[in-house]
């Protein structure tokens, strides 16, 4: 049943595979990226209650759900690498993390711009705001872990160790704003109620966040392409590749 | 088009600072991941390919020295 997967274990298989899509992902995610932004910009009408600043919903909330499923991604492949001991898995752990940790930024980041004009306070110790720090500090710890061994193999078992750990922290995230009283509003879309925002709103919003999902997979696959080189640059398939430039 | 003019736009109800901070800042740090990892790629093929052409050039020269 799954012996489809096999091929992606050989890191020769996955260099070329992520060689073709990215071309195709990138390209996707910059259209869908300036389609749902301009749109939620120009074209969908103010809120009642927030004017225009509530506009910054439409880079905040695809960040912030991508940093939580980018995480998501990271913790498979690090459980996938510490069970089975794929290399592959092990090395898209690393290449994920910076990723992850930038969408963790810009979510954080745009958060406090939100939160400055409509709370007052461009940050407050509360669960959501707290709970979301944490993960930038998982992201963070995961880089500085994986290069703060002398032996690579070593540094490498023990982010992935942390980053299944940290897992943790995502039903925190997720449910913070129903389990204590925040200052953060809370869910405008969920996967089984009906979303409490406006279908006008709502469209631009959905393909905001298809967009940031896009650009994680382009950028996976670009970061896994380097990784993949530099693990494998005594093999004979990436010397013939290397010679042939 | 919700807004009347180029201005109203980038007014953003009063609200413009907070907005443009926010876009600014996330297409800036989303650009500079994008462009560091392709930076790291290009930089790690011309290594690897500089590393291989000096180790034909040793081995040619080894070949020659017999």
């Amino acid at each position: 049943m799954f012996k489809w997967l096999h091929p992606l274990a050989k890191p020769e298989t996955v260099y070329q595979l992520c060689g073709r899509l990215y071309p195709w992902l990138l390209t996707a995610a910059l259209l869908l990226l300036l389609l749902g932004n301009i749109w939620g910009l120009a074209f969908t009408p103010p809120d009642y209650q927030q004017g225009d600043s509530y506009r910054i919903i439409h880079i905040h909330v695809p960040a912030a759900i991508m940093s939580m499923g980018a995480y998501s991604a990271m913790a498979i492949a690090a459980f996938v690498a510490l069970v089975w001991q794929v290399k592959v898995a092990q090395w898209s752990v690393l290449a994920i993390a910076p990723i992850g940790a930038v969408y963790t930024a810009i979510a954080l980041i745009t958060g406090m711009a939100w939160g400055k004009p409509m709370w007052g306070t461009w940050w407050v110790w509360d669960a959501r705001l707290t709970s979301e720090l944490i993960l930038l500090f998982l992201y963070l710890g995961v880089i500085a872990l994986s290069g703060a061994f002398s032996d690579r193999q070593t540094g490498a078992k023990v982010a992935s160790l942390l980053a299944v750990v940290g897992v943790i922290n995502l039903p925190v995230i997720h449910f913070s704003v129903e389990w204590w009283n925040t200052l953060h509003q809370g869910a405008s879309i969920t996967k089984f109620a009906k979303p409490s925002i406006d279908p006008s709103m709502l469209w631009p919003l959905l393909i905001s966040i298809l967009a940031f999902k896009v650009l994680m997979l382009a950028l996976i696959c670009l970061r896994l392409r380097t990784a993949i080189l530099v693990n494998e640059q005594h093999r004979p398939w990436v010397r013939a590749m290397a010679g042939d430039q | 088009m919700h807004f009347q003019s180029w201005a109203e736009f980038w007014a953003m109800g009063g609200y413009g600072l907070f907005v443009w901070l926010s876009f600014g800042t996330t297409y800036f740090l989303l650009l500079a991941l994008l462009c560091y990892s392709q930076l790291q790629q290009k930089q790690f093929k011309r290594q690897l390919a500089a590393k291989l052409a000096r180790e034909q050039r040793v081995k040619q020269y080894q070949e020659q020295s017999d």
